[in-house]
């Protein structure tokens, strides 16, 4: 009885038992690190193929009063999109397999832990690889001369805020799915946020009408946060990156429990 | 342990109704479980079963009606009512990536239980389920009976003071159906409570010291196997098989022999108190039918009488 009574009162949302999903799928995962070693890679080959090859044919950037380098201007970028990309794709192709192919998530039902633990579990998850491979990525853009300034370490927590946000909407997303012809959808939306999100060149060269929308993409407010913090350039503006990027995480993991607690228990 | 005062019922509902939308699968029906009670609910497809035991396994929410299990709100305390049940679901749902073993360690896990406990557990209830030979391999690799043991084995893990089981023996070989029923007897005789759904007459007949017949959502009957028998049957059966080109047996004088009859393709069944003196005025009568079977009647004439022999899906 005491093991019943001790019972953690629960958190707003969710409750520490959901970090028994995180630990499941690490047992899972246990046997598939390939995955991991091709996600510390990824962020290498952007910076190297993006990053070194244009800096040669663009040359410099100017940005908030200051010349940088092509490659530092990109780096930030290609982080903020490495970090949507993971959250995206984890979030939506693994949680939809677990949820509509293997049911993963139907006995965890009979156990304590409640759909709201599920759906942070998979949270939680997302953001331990998302830090992950932010740290690789990090590492890589020191290495390579692409670090702004030492407050490039504040690129991880922004990083993990980055993909906070994503992971949240795509399991948001993933529980409308159908099935996998639905995925198509998800390039639809993640195209166009990859190139026009000022992650490739700055938001002053967009035509003005486009700048307008641009600044409302979430991959801008995470790429130009992490530029931001990259550059040790700090500003007032970076709140409303972090609160946009929070809000959002929110709302979609909001819908997502919701969404999960219509298909699990019904 | 402290128990929940054991005068009170350990599951107890009230006009318990369950909609989807339009659909009422569970139409306010009312029950009550006792400690130690083997309990079964038995119902064609879609009478509402499965709907009732995920809301008896607090995982579902009623729409209307008051349910408690231990005592508990399952609205309020749905995890620490959790905490204390087993459930094996209709369909296995083992992890089918990870090895026999690593499937119980996480599962214990969810139950806030400290690995070395688990362990312990894990180990006792792989020799339970005769699966300690395959502890390390991985569950895709094993049958059906084997995967059921599992399941079974899994949900026993928190040693849990109530069991649900919805429909345990679908499926397996009778080997397999045997060894569990012995498994679930011994659970019984530690004083576990039992929730079993099934459609197997002689498994409910076996296993169950009460059950209730569901239909359409509704209880139809209630009360100890022997008693339902008594109740809607007779005490034999007297089954009478006529050639198939006989299109209409001699009815009208087979009927006043029986209490109750009933006319199928190929056989014609008489409910009677005594099968062979039946028989005998049979013969008598005149009417030779190619073959004659006395019986006792069965929970499954109960079921076929109070759920009607036409296919539900």
């Amino acid at each position: 009885m005491n093991a019943v009574l001790r019972l953690t009162p629960q958190w707003r949302f969710g409750s520490r038992r959901s970090l028994y999903i995180l630990e499941r799928n690490i047992m899972a995962y246990k046997r598939q690190w390939p995955v991991f070693v091709s996600g510390f890679f990824e962020p290498l080959f952007y910076l190297l193929s993006i990053g070194i090859g244009l800096n040669h044919l663009v040359g410099d950037v100017h940005v908030g009063g200051t010349t940088i380098s092509y490659g530092a201007f990109v780096a930030p970028g290609m982080l903020a999109t490495s970090a949507m990309n993971g959250g995206i794709i984890d979030s939506i192709f693994n949680v939809f397999f677990k949820l509509k192919v293997s049911r993963v998530y139907e006995p965890v039902l009979a156990t304590p832990l409640d759909v709201n633990d599920i759906a942070l579990g998979e949270v939680w998850w997302s953001l331990t690889r998302g830090a992950l491979y932010a740290t690789s990525f990090i590492i890589c853009m020191v290495l390579l001369g692409d670090a702004g300034s030492p407050w490039v370490v504040l690129c991880l927590p922004g990083t993990v805020l980055t993909s906070f946000c994503f992971a949240c909407v795509g399991l948001a997303a993933c529980t409308y799915l159908r099935s996998w012809q639905d995925f198509d959808a998800v390039n639809i939306v993640q195209l166009p946020l990859f190139l026009f999100s000022a992650t490739f060149f700055p938001l002053s060269l967009y035509p003005s009408w486009l700048a307008s929308i641009v600044v409302f993409s979430p991959l801008y407010q995470s790429a130009a946060l992490l530029r931001g913090l990259s550059l040790g350039q700090f500003s007032w503006v970076m709140l409303i990156h972090v609160s946009y990027l929070f809000v959002m995480g929110m709302v979609g993991l909001a819908i997502a429990a919701r969404r999960f607690r219509r298909i699990l228990a019904p | 342990m402290p128990q929940v005062t054991s005068s009170l019922p350990l599951v107890r509902a009230r006009g318990l109704t369950k909609d989807f939308g339009d659909f009422r699968a569970v139409n306010g029906i009312d029950f009550e479980i006792s400690r130690g009670e083997s309990f079964g609910f038995l119902g064609p497809n879609g009478a509402g079963k499965t709907s009732t035991m995920r809301m008896v396994s607090a995982v579902a929410t009623p729409t209307a009606g008051d349910l408690s299990i231990f005592g508990l709100d399952p609205h309020h305390d749905g995890p620490a009512i959790r905490a204390r049940l087993g459930v094996v679901p209709q369909e296995d749902t083992l992890e089918l990536e990870l090895t026999v073993l690593d499937n119980l360690l996480m599962f214990g896990r969810y139950f806030d239980l400290p690995r070395k406990l688990i362990k312990e557990r894990a180990t006792e209830l792989l020799e339970f389920a005769k699966l300690t030979e395959r502890a390390h391999d991985k569950c895709d690799n094993l049958s059906g009976g084997m995967k059921r043991r599992l399941t079974i084995a899994r949900s026993l893990l928190n040693q849990p003071e109530l069991l649900i089981l919805d429909e345990p023996t679908t499926g397996l070989d009778p080997q397999a159906r045997h060894l569990l029923w012995e498994r679930l007897y011994r659970l019984k005789s530690d004083g576990v409570t039992l929730i079993i759904t099934t459609h197997y007459m002689d498994e409910a007949e076996q296993l169950c010291d009460r059950l209730v017949v569901m239909d359409h959502g509704d209880i139809v009957a209630e009360g100890a196997p022997r008693e339902l028998i008594s109740q809607h049957s007779t005490r034999e059966v007297l089954e009478l098989r006529f050639p198939v080109d006989v299109t209409t047996p001699p009815i009208d004088v087979l009927s006043p022999l029986a209490d109750r009859f009933e006319v199928l393709p190929d056989r014609v069944l008489l409910y009677v108190h005594d099968g062979d003196d039946t028989l005998r005025a049979v013969h008598a009568a005149g009417v030779t039918p190619v073959s004659a079977l006395v019986r006792r009647s069965t929970l499954e004439d109960v079921f076929l009488r109070l759920t009607g022999r036409t296919l539900v899906d």
